[in-house]
């Protein structure tokens, strides 16, 4: 490279200072860091205004100051605006991260109180304000048959609904369908229960139940379904538009009708990508709590019929531990979110881990 | 395992001989009509008559059906809100959409959600203006400034946080978060009372603030990992040009990857707007539930839709409930409208469609 440009511009004496513009030293950004902090901490403590965290607050801004103008006379002014985006886009990530970090430190450390065998074995039937004991056992059967349920009504749904959009759908149905699938992934749990509430609880459950409305973990599996499906379609159509269109062509090629082609040829291709996408929504549905609490109810006993009666789950139980009154509620709520995290990111991790091994790629 | 290899000589065989068919003079083999021997390997049955019913119309039909289906929810989920909450608004002796109280409950129900809908717009609005430039700064720092080793990690953590429950930053927010935000705001409310944002005498705690945080903190991750993807997208030679030319980093980003990416950006700040405007459980463990229409952020205060739905629910009557699925109606509008302002964005930019889903 250097051989060529001395060749072509012969005459030119190639020094450094002709080639290279003129970079701040490492030793002047942290002098000015140096003073920015310190002017920083004289102004908070000399005129009392604040504590430590002005200081790191006001120091940073006067550093990017300091920075912008000490860079614009060495590097000149595009040079220095580089370098100031640069440190904001740095600081924006810092930023970030302390309360993400203190979220996580703290679910840790105050979850690690009550995660013993008592918590995971018991439920909160008849334990009063001065019980210390008392689990989420009835939550954990909650979430696992109501999500449970969910999975079984939302996947066969989900991915039949992607098997239409990708393989049948032309046309401005098709379009319509699909439009609305992505419109629905923004729909709030809220509404989702609602919807269920005035649909099942309110208007369907009374047939059932000699005229009377009545919550069920049922109706909050129909809830979740709702959240699930379009997070199903979605990643399925998506996952079914990666299978290459030449496995199709064969099929046909060998006279095997359309239904089988799908069946055999592109569902097998592209499972482990549906498997990830339903295990992200599966993780998503388990720690919804406001349809839960509208239509399930909540339960403080053991109920393992999901079709009669209120149930509970982890994420209810968690905000209803919350507002509950009990010194011995916060230790409850928090290990119960713990319980509620680990399960979500045991699912997610899992399913990244899949779409990592996913021979289907972009 | 042994049978694979002799697996592949026969396909390859039966190439050859597939080739050495169609080597044949035409006239012979071209129309099918003038087939006189059977196919050698195996060329199927001829073609069988279209049945009236076969498992493909029915397979289609259910396909079909199933995709039917997200309509059917979306139209019934208007239709039965709808019919549930027509008869509480009937009952209501107050202007649903202007008054601010929430007695459904009474019995003379007087009831509006100008209140509640004015906080959620308010708690969604800041915690975006909070949230989206955090969230592009590190979406920009994921794919542009991060060394690739770095990048993937943390990448990975943002999606990860992206699916913790929305309860779990709520007890955060309640237990952790409100003792340095009441600080903060008794130190804005000593120094910065006279702009009325920051104005009152307190207390200050459950407030407003508070709330916008704790959403600003969770839709963060939303934000950033769809605009990562978006701006990931931004071809590199468009990237390559711009330095070419010239430019530092920054002026490449602005020149290159910001107008390529402003769409997929918009429809992510929709999107995360959606998400901020249907947010529960967050928000109604931190907000002060007041039913009252004030700018001011600091004092304990704040409601939301969902929020004061999830905290009412409970001594709901009939009307009550009614109403609460009313405001839930309201909510749902707010949200189909903002998704699919969203949407009609990212579908003007067919490209970005797979990728800011």
């Amino acid at each position: 490279m250097s051989m060529m440009t001395r060749s072509d511009l012969a005459g030119v004496a190639m020094t450094p200072d002709n080639i290279r513009t003129k970079k701040l030293p490492l030793g002047v950004s942290l002098l000015v860091a140096v003073v920015a902090f310190g002017l920083a901490a004289a102004i908070v403590y000399g005129a009392g205004i604040g504590n430590w965290v002005l200081v790191v607050v006001l120091g940073w801004i006067l550093y990017l100051v300091g920075l912008f103008l000490a860079a614009s006379r060495v590097e000149g002014s595009r040079a220095a605006r580089n370098r100031s985006w640069q440190s904001l886009i740095y600081s924006a990530c810092v930023l970030a991260i302390l309360p993400l970090a203190s979220v996580v430190w703290t679910l840790v450390s105050k979850g690690v109180e009550r995660f013993d065998a008592n918590f995971f074995n018991t439920s909160m039937n008849n334990i009063g304000a001065r019980d210390a004991n008392g689990g989420a056992y009835h939550a954990i059967i909650g979430t696992l048959e109501q999500v449970g349920i969910a999975t079984l009504i939302a996947v066969p749904l989900g991915v039949l609904g992607a098997i239409y959009l990708v393989e049948y759908g032309r046309g401005k149905f098709a379009n319509t369908v699909r439009f609305f699938v992505d419109v629905m992934t923004g729909v709030p749990s809220i509404v989702a229960g609602l919807f269920i509430l005035s649909f099942w609880v309110l208007i369907v459950s009374p047939w059932f139940n000699n005229g009377q409305p009545r919550f069920s973990g049922f109706a909050a599996a129909l809830a979740l379904s709702v959240l699930m499906l379009p997070t199903i379609v979605r990643s399925t159509e998506e996952m079914l538009r990666l299978v290459p269109g030449p496995l199709r062509e064969g099929a046909y090629a060998l006279g095997v009708p359309q239904w089988k082609t799908i069946l055999k040829i592109v569902i097998p291709t592209a499972l482990p990508g549906i498997v990830t996408g339903v295990m992200l929504a599966v993780a998503r549905a388990a720690g919804e709590t406001a349809p839960v609490l509208l239509v399930a109810g909540g339960a403080d006993a053991i109920n393992f019929n999901p079709f009669d009666g209120n149930q509970s789950s982890l994420a209810l139980f968690v905000y209803q531990q919350a507002g509950d009154a009990s010194k011995y509620a916060p230790a409850r709520a928090w290990t119960a979110a713990l319980t509620l995290v680990a399960l979500v990111l045991i699912l997610t991790i899992a399913a990244k881990m899949l779409a990592r091994r996913n021979s289907l790629t972009r | 395992m042994g049978d694979n290899p002799s697996r592949s000589t026969d396909a390859t065989a039966g190439g050859s001989g597939v080739t050495g068919r169609h080597a044949r003079p035409a006239g012979t083999g071209v129309s099918p009509s003038s087939y006189q021997e059977p196919p050698i390997g195996g060329g199927g049955a001829p073609l069988q008559r279209k049945a009236r019913f076969s498992m493909e119309t029915g397979f289609r039909g259910l396909s079909v059906s199933a995709g039917a289906m997200v309509l059917v929810i979306i139209v019934a989920i208007a239709v039965f809100l709808i019919s549930k909450a027509v008869p509480a608004l009937q009952a209501n002796t107050a202007n649903f959409f202007t008054d601010t109280k929430w007695f459904p409950n009474d019995a003379q129900p007087n009831f509006g959600i100008a209140a509640i809908a004015f906080g959620t717009v308010l708690s969604s609005v800041i915690a975006l203006i909070v949230a989206v430039p955090i969230a592009l700064g590190i979406a920009l720092f994921l794919s542009h400034y991060a060394p690739k080793r770095l990048a993937t990690p943390l990448g990975f953590v943002i999606d990860l946080l992206a699916a913790v429950p929305s309860v779990v930053f709520g007890l955060w927010g309640r237990d952790v978060f409100s003792q340095p935000v009441k600080d903060f705001s008794v130190w804005l409310n000593h120094y910065f009372g006279w702009i009325p944002l920051f104005g009152g005498d307190g207390p200050f705690g459950r407030s407003i603030l508070l709330g916008s945080l704790v959403l600003a903190i969770m839709v963060l991750p939303i934000v950033t990992s769809l605009s990562r993807e978006v701006f990931q997208q931004t071809p590199g030679m468009n990237e390559e040009a711009a330095l070419a030319l010239g430019a530092t980093k920054w002026e490449m980003i602005r020149t290159a990857v910001i107008p390529y990416g402003k769409p997929g950006v918009i429809a992510a700040v929709m999107l995360g707007l959606g998400r901020a405007l249907g947010e529960t459980i967050a928000l109604a463990l931190t907000l002060g539930t007041v039913f009252t229409i004030s700018f001011n952020l600091i004092q304990t205060g704040g409601n939301s839709i969902a929020a004061n739905i999830a905290n009412t629910f409970g001594e709901a009557n009939a009307i009550g409930r009614g109403a609460l699925i009313a405001s839930g109606l309201v909510l749902f509008a707010i949200t189909l409208v903002v998704n699919m302002a969203a949407r009609a964005i990212i579908y003007r930019r067919r490209e970005f469609r797979d990728s800011a889903a």
